[in-house]
């Protein structure tokens, strides 16, 4: 892959637009007691592409994820958001930026309608106060209106129109999933993070989850970050990979350089550490 | 129609009134539970504050007069002005926003990820040391409160009994007016948590605090926000019960009466908890009217308990709880 400037942009084989770095991790460690999680790792990502982090199981992609989203703070390295450092933010500040994710083990709202989970990934958009909203009239009555149009346009997107008034726990476990990153869209994120979406999932429900990603990337042009340990699928769907082992990142490049990375074979192959 | 029958049916319409201000007790317990998993001990007790520090504001006292006085060595009591209702009770929801945002800095927010019993046992310590704040601040002795709520016989419903019974039922005006307030609140609050951006967003820290996070959602704003309506919902059954009997610190142990009421209706439902407390209401004056005789009376003082361990037993959701369904 050639080397790019953090600005510059670039048009993929398909025709899709990759724009300038819009997140860059510079030099993040990650510890947890004396367990180092992550170890100085730097990596960007580019507005309009689909970067996956892969690892074997316990590689520290989840805990990446976590840096991101801001739900871990890493004790040392800096994380670089539109060009500006990030200062030290609670999880809701930054999922209020513009970062959107979804959870390995599904974190959606059981109790309430998919209607509803889906809705709250609007919060952001939605910034009548409280007394407007307690008496329900002016700026809250059109503020829903409008973001109920916006994400009913996601539901039929998603194809989740026919449970859109169930009961999320009741659903099985691909469509929750697929309601997750239904939530996370509605947020008309700057990033989406996907934390293992193919997880759990059978051959059918993977190919539905990569058709999803991949129109969402082409549709809305979402800039997405996502995290496997399956090799094969993601190959096919990003545009470039980091692959971390033990912490550390051992390789970074597109589908293809990555595939020729002798360290990435061992790793995945299992060769013995030294 | 024979006179019991007619008799019964006045107890009746009490027990339903009664039950309204069990409902009202209940439903703090219910929103607070409903968004932290916290089961509010204090809530009798904020109920009990809130009506004492109305009393205050109305009155002109000066709050801690007692402590001053004993500090500096003045005679301090009152500042010679009084505030109407209105104002007063617009001060006190200021003041229950106050208590909402210092019970999360100083308290649960330290507990975050505790054990259920943990943040239990942290609520019975509120509890007491509100009642004893509530007593340094206003004092210990019995106020009378009087907000202009129309009290007395209700004349019409007298006379309509009157003509069409040959007897005329006993209902207090107060009574009427508590069901008012307490129906209308509850329906405002069905409709904030259901139809607005707020309520959702409660009812979303109610289900998983991660998913709340990752959408943008501050955990510690909505417990302040689910502390403060709880202490609204405080205020209106402090009010009523203060004006019923006066407010006095027998008013904290109406919180005990609103634990069969949760049995009853389930601890995650508004509408459990309203129902719950008409039941609990009806049945215990209902109870003591035709088996009371019987058994030498009093009945009134266990027979919610019994009732919620009948339903502890056969169905400890609750009328209205959410059944446990879990996908395996």
């Amino acid at each position: 892959m050639m080397a790019l400037d953090a600005t510059e942009g670039y048009t993929t084989e398909d025709g899709r637009r990759i724009g300038g770095v819009v997140m860059e991790m510079r030099n993040i460690t990650l510890r947890f007691g004396g367990v180092v999680a992550i170890k100085d790792i730097s990596f960007d990502i580019r507005e309009g592409e689909i970067r996956a982090i892969i690892g074997p199981n316990g590689a520290g992609k989840s805990s990446m994820l976590n840096v991101i989203s801001g739900f871990y703070k890493p004790q040392e390295g800096e994380v670089w958001y539109k060009g500006e450092k990030r200062p030290s933010m609670k999880p809701y500040q930054v999922a209020r930026q513009g970062i959107a994710r979804t959870f390995q083990n599904i974190a959606l709202f059981d109790g309430m309608s998919v209607l509803d989970n889906v809705m709250t990934g609007r919060i952001r958009h939605m910034t009548s106060g409280l007394l407007s909203q307690a008496i329900w009239k002016g700026r809250a009555e059109a503020e829903e209106v409008e973001n109920r149009a916006k994400v009913e346009r996601i539901i039929d997107f998603l194809e989740i129109q026919h449970i859109r008034k169930t009961p999320v726990g009741r659903l099985p476990y691909g469509l929750k999933k697929r309601v997750e990153l239904a939530r996370a869209l509605a947020a008309e994120p700057s990033i989406l993070l996907l934390d293992e979406p193919m997880a759990g999932m059978n051959v059918e429900e993977k190919e539905d989850m990569s058709r999803f990603i991949l129109d969402v990337n082409d549709e809305f042009g979402t800039t997405i970050a996502l995290i496997e340990h399956d090799m094969g699928v993601v190959m096919d769907l990003s545009d470039r990979v980091v692959v971390m082992d033990y912490g550390k990142k051992i390789g970074d490049g597109s589908p293809g350089e990555v595939r020729q990375n002798q360290a990435v074979i061992d790793a995945y192959l299992g060769v013995a550490h030294d | 129609m024979p006179d019991q029958v007619v008799w019964g049916m006045e107890v009746f319409l009490n027990g339903l009134m009664t039950g309204v201000l069990y409902s009202l007790v209940a439903l703090g317990f219910v929103l607070i539970f409903k968004a932290s998993g916290i089961f509010n001990f204090s809530q009798g007790v904020m109920a009990l504050f809130a009506a004492l520090t109305l009393v205050g504001i109305m009155d002109g006292q000066v709050p801690f007069a007692h402590l001053i006085n004993t500090i500096f060595g003045t005679d301090i009591h009152y500042f010679g002005w009084t505030v109407p209702a209105l104002g007063a009770i617009l001060l006190t929801m200021v003041v229950m926003v106050a208590l909402a945002w210092a019970v999360n800095q100083f308290i649960f927010r330290h507990l975050v990820g505790q054990e259920p019993i943990i943040l239990f046992m942290a609520t019975i310590g509120l509890a007491y040391f509100l009642e004893g704040f509530g007593d340094i601040m206003w004092g210990s002795d019995i106020k009378n409160l009087d907000v202009g709520l129309p009290q007395g016989i209700n004349e019409t419903i007298d006379e309509v009994t009157y003509q069409v019974f040959g007897y005329g039922f006993f209902i207090d005006n107060l009574d009427i007016a508590a069901t008012v307030v307490a129906v209308v609140l509850v329906i405002a609050l069905v409709l904030f948590a259901q139809y607005t951006k707020y309520g959702r967003a409660m009812r979303a820290v109610a289900d998983d605090h991660q998913a709340a996070l990752s959408v943008g959602i501050s955990l510690k704003f909505i417990w302040i926000m689910v502390w403060s309506l709880a202490g609204f919902v405080a205020l209106a059954a402090g009010i009523m019960w203060g004006a019923k009997s006066g407010v006095q610190f027998s008013l904290s142990l109406i919180a005990l009466k609103a634990l069969p009421v949760l049995m009853l209706g389930g601890f995650t439902s508004i509408p459990g908890a309203i129902v719950g407390g008409l039941i609990i209401g009806v049945g215990e004056k209902m109870f003591e009217f035709l088996v009371g005789p019987m058994v030498g009376g009093a009945t009134e003082n266990w027979f919610a308990y019994m009732l919620a361990l009948l339903f502890l037993v056969f169905r400890p959701q609750g009328l209205f709880g959410e059944k446990i369904i879990e996908r395996v």
